[in-house]
Order: structure tokens, then C-alpha cells, then sequence
């Protein structure tokens, strides 16, 4: 028989292991090594398993025993949970990194506009919550105590010894939490003392578990099949839950195990490495699987061997004691004591964090005059807080455990905790899901689901009488029947546990719901939400608008120093000065470099309480308007907005471009205008010169002979004939050009305008000429100024005879039709104008070739004017031999009077 | 802005198609879990109910499935994602 004192000697030998392990950790750590063990997924894993707790040591096979598979559901939640990482986990640990989250209460504080009000009331709420669970926890080792010292008891009386249990136990963790869990400030820091502590727990609590499973199976019922008939015929042996229970308890465990304190610290702040949470997506689920595959038949078990009155919660010890394994039996209670303690001390660990960072600071930085520019080590501040919540949560639970007397069964008092962090559930999946969450709405809805729970679920659980009289129970409160604690709103065919969940969820997730979308969040909020909400969208990553002076850089470095230490501070400074490129220098306060300082500082007090440090140096936090921007933009707006600006520029573009293209337009007129002028003062200079020389001469020489006098007169006339005719042309052409020229429009033939153009160009030529002509095809009606075109054919005519270099000159003037069009083709055979001058024969004054006529250069141009009026083409075509000028006259002026033509 | 092309070469398809497993994977677990065993008699009606042994049965065996296909989607997750790393830590031009 295993007596107290050996009880006592081998768990103090446990314990005392525990703080070897612990420190060599903590040791190895600091000195680099064994990280492959410390920072394996391995020991991740294991961490996790302080979800199984003396709750589910103890208490899966009590539950067993009072509700057969029911138990089951508290693994399948988080199981679901595990396997379906890529859902939530994911998002939270890659926010907890991105934002250096250091609990629960900081997450959703950080998220709604890093507001304390909210993580004041998770923390609140979270520590409610658990007191009753750590009171569990010590219960259910005093219960273990109070089995094996049933023979004892005789030396002192047993109520006694409970509580001597339950303050020593209580006492140990409080100085082992203490010893290794305030060692570093920086939260996300691994606890790596805590964290192997809890992995080798995790080890002795399955290989305890397991082994009364396998005694239970081969020992004493003697083999699988003989179990499984036992299990069938047992109490318990049929499916007795009902279908709304089952469903709700899987997804209220499926809620705590994200929401719990201590879950949320070793899930996500106590992660290393986002793949560790890949594999422990299927390795914790083994383990649930495990630590819950034998509870059935134990219970089963125990329900045959134990005398009625015997604690079920207990079977897992009391069996193997019953059957003389004394062995096995301790393993047993080591196993509890395993389960309890490392529940116990990440529980505090993830609470005081949270009460120190969340209530503490603010409370000291508001009472302290001068905040975080007072003098002293703000660290030494920080510590203490921690080490007094540790403290004071110990003490809460041990006081809870005190006040309740240890009664109750402990998946009951489980459940309720449950229920009251489960409330966290719609803040927290709203806050990393939607965007439009607002502070108020979480506040709303935290709130409601709290009180909601309270009243329906933990002040019922203490009985009629207990904390809310029995008539609250029959009558509801105030006498209203509608608010009766188990029956809300009249609804009494429900199971209490689904009643309080059901009520409470929805009208917390309601709440939520529409307060946020009613409420409108402040800047910080919604820069807070993008960034939790597109945490994978590497886009949404920009600097927050913190603008510090040169001057305010000193007194950030001495607030930092006093928070994480000189050395540590000294070293992040001189990194961001190295990444400013400021080598040796401190480093300038841009706005990256104090949301980098403020995530820093975040990682020891909090994100709330961070960001108020520095605001108390820097002044407020400005938001600037691209950063608004930013948040406005559901990166649509962004891409809109850009697409706007691509738009903005192409039309900028455009038109600087047309501007050049006028710009250069406009000079080249202008050069134009000059050659222009020039060309004109030449034309009009060489006969003016000729008519001032004769002139001269008949007025100065007395003795011209009359011949002489006649051919010089002659001479003057001829020029004034040129000097007219030039003028005639410019003024034709200006009138042409300027496009005030009034067309004469009626129907003519052209056979008669080609006609009078031949016989015109003719009689003014001397030389002779072949020119064939197709009478028959002239024959063609037309609406237009008959003079003005037969200006045209003349200049074309007189043109070839002008200059056609041939010996025996031929000009050929065809008429054809083509579509609508008439063409008249003038084709001579002489050597045509050469290749450099087909672009440019219709400008004005170009002379071409030969020196030899006597024009001006400015009839091809008249014709051009003249024919693109008349709504018709003119232009060169060069032949093999000779050249040929086309008229294209448009259709409209063929064929019928169409009285539009006329407006010609 | 670089947009993701709308067809992928076989490897990317195969790997978007694992990544879809892991998310339905949870939710089917959740359908045989949650909704199957409400569909069980427990008693209250006329037919006999389900014996517990059946049950523990269903679970555990749902269980260890759920367990194996998370892990083996893992490795095969895993072995792509390396091979990810491997490509993207290439400098890039």
C-alpha cells in the first residue's frame, strides 16, 4: 500500500525533476543549443496537449460513467479545430507573428483600434472564466491525495488535509510559474523551461492513461472482444445523447480550444514556425485520439467493480488500487498531478500576461505622472505586475476552490469555463474575417454573451440558493418568466448546457453583428482591420502614421531602454539606424521605424498598452490620407483609382503630343509664310527692276531713236502685263485659300469645257502639237463651275505644251468613269517631272526644271485650290514615259442635277 | 500588378487541388461527426438504440481516417512547399 509520506516523497522528487528539466531548458536555450528539441514540431505538439487537463484525466471517465459517449465531443471540437488549420489557425498564428500578439485579450484589443476598454473586458471575462477551471485543477489533485490517504486519515481529519493539499499544490505552482515564467518580457519569447515542462507532463499523462487502459482492457476485463461485450451490457452501453447536445458541445469545445487563455498562448504566441502548426494539425489529433480511446472501457469497467457510491471521477485511480497496483497507481496520480499542474501554469502564465499588460500598465502609466517618460525601469514595473497577477490568479483559484468546497462534478465545472471563453468566439473570428467589425460592436456583443453566461450557466451552476435565490430559477428574475435562468424567453425543452450556449452565442454573434454594421469604426480601426483581414496580402503591409521629431527619437530610446532592457534596445536601434543606411547614428524617426519600435514594445506590455506609450512621447497618431486611402480602398479602389491615374496620364500624354505636332505645324508655316514673302518680293522685284531701268533710260537719254523708244516702252508694258498677271494669280489664290470664292454652279457638258480649254491653251501656244481626244466618252454632264474648271484644263494644257520636251510632242486627254467618279487624264510624252519634284508641284512658286517659262509657279497651285473646291482631286501620276495629271471630279458633280451640288 | 495566370501548369493545379482537400476535409469530418450520430435512435423512438460499442466504433474509425488523410495531404504540402521555397529564394531577375 502506498502510503501519504511516500506519496509525498515521489511527487516531490517529480516536481523537483520538473524544475531540473525546466532550467536545463531554460540553460540550453541561452546558450544556442538543443534547439533541434526545443523548436521541434514535436514539442509544439506536446504543448498543445495542455488542453487535456486533470479535467480530462479525471474527468473524461467520470463523464463516461454519468453520460457514456458524450465525453468524446470535448476531443472532436478541437480535432475539427486541428484539421481544419488552414481555416483559423493559419490566420491566427500569422497575425500573432505580424502583430506580436501576446494573448487573446491583445489580439482583439489590437484588432478594434488597439482599444484597452476590450482588452480590459476579455481579460476580465478570460480570468472569470478560469478561475473556476484552476480550481478544478487543484480539486481534482486533492482528490487524488485523499484516495491514497484513505488509511491517514486517522492523524488528521480529512477536510484538513484536502486544504493542506490544495495550498501546498497551489503554493508549488505559483513559485514554479514564477521561477520560469517571468524570466524574459518579451511574450512572444518562448517560455522554453514552461514549454519542456509541459511537453514531458504531456508524456507521463498519456503513458499513465494508456497504461490503465491497457490494464483495464488485458488485465481485468481480459481482452478486447470481452470489453466490448461488457460496453454493450453496462448502464452506459447504448447511444443516449441527444442529437442538439452532442452537436453543441462539439462546437463549444471546438470555440474554447481557440479561445481559451492558455490554448491561444502555446497555439499561436508560443509558436515558432507556422509549419510546426501543419504538423500538429494531424499529431495532436493522435493524441486526443489516444488520451480519449480507453475512457470508455475504464469507465465500464469501474462501474462493474466499484461500489455504487464510489467517486466515478476517480475510476482511473481507484481501479488499479482496487486491484492491488500500487505500481501503476502512482504512475496514475502522476499522471493527474501532470495534467493539473501544466494546465495550471500555462493558464496563469497566459493570464497574468494578460492582466498585467492590459490592467496594470495602463492603470500605472495612468497614475504615474510623467507615463512612460518617468525616470526608473519600466521592466522592473512589468515583472512585478506579472508576478503579482501570477499570484493573484493562484490565489483566485485556490479561493474559488475553497468557497465552492470541492464539490461538483468536474466536467461540469469544465463546461461552464467552456462557455464563458467561448464568448470571445465572434469578436475574434469576426475581427480576422470581416472587415467591418467594429470596437463597439465587439464590446456589444463580448458584453450581452457575457452576461448572458453568467446568468444562465455559471450563478446556476452553484444550485437554488446558492448565488441567485431559488425563486429566480422558478419565477425568473424580477418575477418574469420569460428570464428564467434555464428557460429564456419560454424556451424550456432545452438541455441547460445547450440552453446557456445557444442563448448566449447567438445573442453575443447578433450583437456583434449588428452594432458593427450600424457603428462607424475610427481610422485605427479600420487600418487595424485591413491588416488583420489581408494579413496574407503582401500589398496591405504599409507604415502606420506615426510622425516623431528628431528630439522625441531621445526620449523614444529612453522609454525603449527602460522597457527592454539597455542592451536589447540599444541593439534594435542600432539595427534600424544599419537599415536607415545610418551607420552609427541613431536612426531617424520615421514612421516605419516607430511602428517598428511600437511592435517591439507590443511584444512585452501589449499592443494597447504600446501604443499608448508612444503616444504619450509622440503625441497622437496621425493617419495620413493615402494610408485612409488604403483603408477605403478594398484594393479595387486602389486599382481603380490607379487605373483613373493610367487613364489621366495616357490623356496628358496625348495631348502634349498634339501640342508638339501643333507646335511644329506652326513653325513650319510659319517658315512657309516667310519663303512665302520672299518669293513674292523676288517675283514682284525682277520686273519692277526692268520697268525702272527702261523708264530711267526713256527719261534720262534725249536722243533715243524712235525704235528704240517703242521697244523700250513695249518692254515696260510687258513687264506691267507680267507684274498685273502675277498680282491677278496671288489675288486668285488668296481668295481661293482664304475659301471665299463664290462658285458659280451649273449644269454644263464637259465635251464643250475641254473644248474651249483646248482652243484657249492653243491659240496662246506656237508650237505644234498632236492632241487626241475621245470625243465620244466627253459626253458627260456635269453640276459645277464650268469657267472655274476650264481655268484648270487651260493651266494642264498649256502646261504640256509649255514644257513637253518631246520632238514630236503628243498630249492625250482620256475621260473615264470610275465608280461615281469621272477622271480626266491628261497624258503627255514628254520626260515628266522629275522623281524630286512630284511632291512638291503643287506648292506655290515652284518652278520645275527649265528655267525657260515665264510663269510665276502658281498655276498647278490655283489648279489644286480650284479643284478641291469644286469638291474633286488633282494629281500627279509619273508614267514610264511622261507624265499624266489627273482631275478627279466626285460623283455628285456626274450624271444628274442634284440641287445639294449647287452649294458647292 | 502581376495578376496569376488563368491556367497553371500541372504541378501548381495539383498542388491548388491538395490545398482544397485540406479545406473540405475538416467540414466532412464535421458532417460525420456532428450530423450522422443525430440520425442514430437513442431510445426515444420505437427502434432499438444504437449500442455504444457501434458507436465508439464509428467514431474512432471516422477519427483515424481523418487523421491519416490530414497527414498524408500534409506530406504531399510539404514536399511542394519546399520545393516553393527552394524556387523563390532564386534571386530574381
Amino acid at each position: 500500500m502506498v502510503t501519504l509520506n511516500l506519496l509525498i516523497a515521489v511527487c516531490l522528487i517529480y516536481v523537483a525533476g520538473l524544475f531540473l528539466v525546466a532550467f536545463l531548458a531554460e540553460r540550453a536555450a541561452l546558450r544556442g543549443r538543443g534547439g533541434w528539441l526545443l523548436r521541434s514540431p514535436l514539442v509544439y505538439t506536446l504543448s498543445l496537449s495542455i488542453y487535456c487537463t486533470a479535467w480530462t484525466f479525471y474527468g473524461a471517465v467520470g463523464y463516461a460513467a454519468r453520460s457514456g459517449l458524450e465525453y468524446v465531443t470535448i476531443y472532436l471540437g478541437p480535432t475539427l479545430v486541428m484539421i481544419g488549420w488552414w481555416w483559423v489557425l493559419r490566420r491566427l498564428v500569422r497575425i500573432g507573428r505580424a502583430q506580436r500578439v501576446t494573448s487573446v485579450a491583445d489580439l482583439i484589443s489590437a484588432r478594434f483600434g488597439k482599444s484597452n476598454l476590450l482588452a480590459v473586458m476579455v481579460t476580465a471575462m478570460a480570468v472569470i472564466g478560469v478561475t473556476p477551471y484552476i480550481a478544478l485543477q487543484l480539486q481534482s489533485v486533492t482528490l487524488s491525495v485523499s484516495i491514497f490517504a484513505a488509511d491517514d486519515v486517522s492523524s488528521m481529519q480529512s477536510g484538513d488535509l484536502n486544504d493542506y493539499a490544495a495550498f501546498w499544490v497551489a503554493a508549488g505552482l505559483a513559485v514554479f510559474t514564477l521561477v520560469f515564467g517571468t524570466r524574459n518580457l518579451n511574450a512572444n519569447e518562448r517560455h522554453h523551461g514552461v514549454v519542456i515542462a509541459v511537453a514531458v507532463e504531456a508524456v507521463v499523462k498519456l503513458v499513465a492513461l494508456l497504461a490503465v487502459g491497457a490494464f483495464v482492457v488485458w488485465g481485468v476485463a481480459g481482452g478486447l472482444a470481452d470489453t466490448i461485450s461488457r460496453i454493450d451490457a453496462s448502464p452506459i452501453g447504448t447511444w443516449q445523447t441527444g442529437g442538439g447536445r452532442w452537436s453543441a458541445l462539439i462546437v463549444l469545445s471546438a470555440a474554447a480550444f481557440v479561445c481559451l487563455p492558455r490554448m491561444f498562448q502555446v497555439l499561436v504566441v508560443e509558436n515558432e514556425d507556422e509549419r510546426h502548426l501543419q504538423i500538429a494539425s494531424w499529431a495532436f489529433p493522435i493524441y486526443l485520439l489516444a488520451i480519449s480511446l480507453f475512457v470508455v472501457p475504464i469507465a465500464v469497467i469501474g462501474l462493474e467493480l466499484m461500489p455504487t457510491g464510489a467517486n466515478p471521477d476517480l475510476y482511473v485511480l481507484t481501479i488499479p488500487l482496487s486491484q492491488g497496483q500500487s505500481g501503476l497507481a502512482m504512475l496514475v496520480f502522476l499522471g493527474g498531478f501532470s495534467s493539473a499542474t501544466s494546465m495550471v501554469i500555462v493558464a496563469t502564465l497566459a493570464l497574468s500576461t494578460m492582466m498585467s499588460n492590459h490592467i496594470v500598465m495602463p492603470l500605472w502609466l495612468q497614475l504615474s505622472a510623467r507615463g512612460a517618460q518617468q525616470s526608473g525601469d519600466v521592466r522592473a514595473v512589468v515583472i512585478r505586475a506579472r508576478r503579482l497577477s501570477i499570484l493573484l490568479i493562484i490565489s483566485l483559484g485556490y479561493l474559488y476552490y475553497r468557497a465552492s468546497g470541492g464539490s461538483g462534478a468536474l466536467a461540469a465545472i469544465g463546461l461552464i469555463s467552456f462557455g464563458g471563453v467561448a464568448q470571445f468566439l465572434p469578436a475574434l473570428l469576426g475581427g480576422i474575417f470581416w472587415r467591418g467589425a467594429t470596437r463597439t460592436g465587439a464590446v456589444a456583443g463580448l458584453a450581452a454573451g457575457f452576461v448572458v453566461w453568467m446568468y444562465t450557466m455559471l450563478l446556476p451552476s452553484f444550485g437554488p440558493d446558492g448565488a441567485l435565490p431559488a425563486a429566480v430559477f422558478e419565477q425568473g428574475l424580477f418575477g418574469v418568466s420569460q428570464l428564467r435562468p434555464r428557460a429564456l424567453f419560454g424556451i424550456t425543452g432545452l438541455d441547460p448546457t445547450v440552453h446557456a450556449v445557444w442563448w448566449s452565442l447567438s445573442l453575443n454573434t447578433l450583437l456583434f453583428i449588428t452594432v458593427s454594421i450600424f457603428s462607424f469604426p475610427t481610422p485605427l480601426e479600420r487600418l487595424q482591420g485591413a491588416q488583420f483581414v489581408n494579413v496574407f496580402d503582401r500589398s496591405s503591409r504599409h507604415a502606420r502614421g506615426w510622425s516623431a521629431s528628431e528630439g522625441e527619437a531621445e526620449d523614444l530610446m529612453i522609454m525603449s531602454q527602460r522597457i527592454l532592457g539597455a542592451p536589447e534596445a540599444q541593439a534594435f536601434f542600432r539595427d534600424q539606424a544599419l537599415q536607415q543606411g545610418r551607420v552609427g547614428r541613431s536612426p531617424a524617426p520615421t514612421p516605419e521605424f516607430v511602428q517598428a519600435l511600437e511592435r517591439e514594445l507590443a511584444a512585452s506590455v501589449g499592443a494597447a498598452t504600446a501604443n499608448a506609450m508612444i503616444g504619450q512621447i509622440i503625441g497622437g497618431q496621425a493617419i495620413s490620407v493615402e494610408e485612409l486611402m488604403a483603408v477605403a480602398d478594398e484594393s479595387a479602389q486602389i486599382l481603380e483609382y490607379s487605373s483613373k491615374l493610367e487613364l489621366k496620364s495616357r490623356q496628358l500624354a496625348e495631348t502634349a503630343h498634339e501640342l508638339s505636332r501643333a507646335n511644329e505645324k506652326l513653325t513650319q508655316l510659319s517658315l512657309l509664310k516667310d519663303s512665302f514673302l520672299t518669293q513674292i518680293s523676288h517675283e514682284l522685284r525682277t520686273p519692277m527692276t526692268s520697268i525702272r531701268s527702261f523708264s530711267e533710260i526713256l527719261r534720262d537719254m534725249a536722243d533715243l531713236s524712235d525704235v528704240d523708244k517703242t521697244r523700250y516702252a513695249s518692254i515696260i508694258h510687258s513687264e506691267t502685263i507680267r507684274l498685273t498677271r502675277l498680282l491677278d494669280d496671288l489675288l486668285d489664290l488668296a481668295v481661293l485659300e482664304g475659301g471665299q470664292v463664290s462658285l458659280n454652279c451649273k449644269t454644263v457638258n464637259l465635251h464643250d469645257i475641254l473644248e474651249q480649254a483646248v482652243t484657249t491653251a492653243q491659240a496662246s501656244s506656237a508650237r505644234e502639237f498632236d492632241i487626241r481626244r475621245q470625243v465620244a466618252n466627253e459626253d458627260v454632264t456635269l453640276v459645277t463651275d464650268g469657267d472655274r474648271l476650264a481655268q484648270v484644263f487651260i493651266n494642264l494644257v498649256s502646261n504640256a505644251l509649255k514644257y513637253c520636251d518631246a520632238a514630236e510632242p503628243e498630249l492625250d486627254i482620256a475621260v473615264r468613269r470610275e465608280a461615281e467618279n469621272v477622271i480626266v487624264a491628261f497624258t503627255d510624252n514628254g520626260s515628266g517631272i522629275p522623281a524630286d519634284g512630284e511632291t512638291v508641284v503643287f506648292e506655290k512658286f515652284v518652278r520645275l526644271g527649265r528655267g525657260e517659262g515665264d510663269g510665276a509657279g502658281l498655276g498647278l497651285a490655283i489648279c489644286r485650290e480650284i479643284v478641291t473646291r469644286l469638291g474633286g482631286a488633282i494629281s500627279y501620276v509619273p508614267l514610264e514615259k511622261g507624265g499624266r495629271f489627273e482631275v478627279r471630279l466626285s460623283s455628285g458633280h456626274a450624271g444628274k442635277e442634284l440641287p445639294r451640288m449647287l452649294l458647292i | 500588378m502581376a495578376k496569376t495566370p488563368l491556367f497553371l501548369e500541372r504541378q501548381s493545379y495539383r498542388r491548388r487541388r491538395m490545398m482544397d482537400a485540406v479545406r473540405i476535409l475538416p467540414l466532412l469530418c464535421a458532417v460525420l461527426w456532428m450530423i450522422v450520430p443525430m440520425m442514430w435512435p437513442n431510445g426515444t423512438e420505437q427502434s432499438e438504440p444504437t449500442s455504444l460499442s457501434h458507436a465508439i466504433g464509428y467514431v474512432f474509425i471516422v477519427w483515424a481516417v481523418g487523421i491519416v488523410a490530414t497527414a498524408g495531404l500534409w506530406h504531399r504540402i510539404r514536399s511542394r512547399d519546399d520545393a516553393d521555397e527552394a524556387r523563390q529564394t532564386e534571386p530574381r531577375s
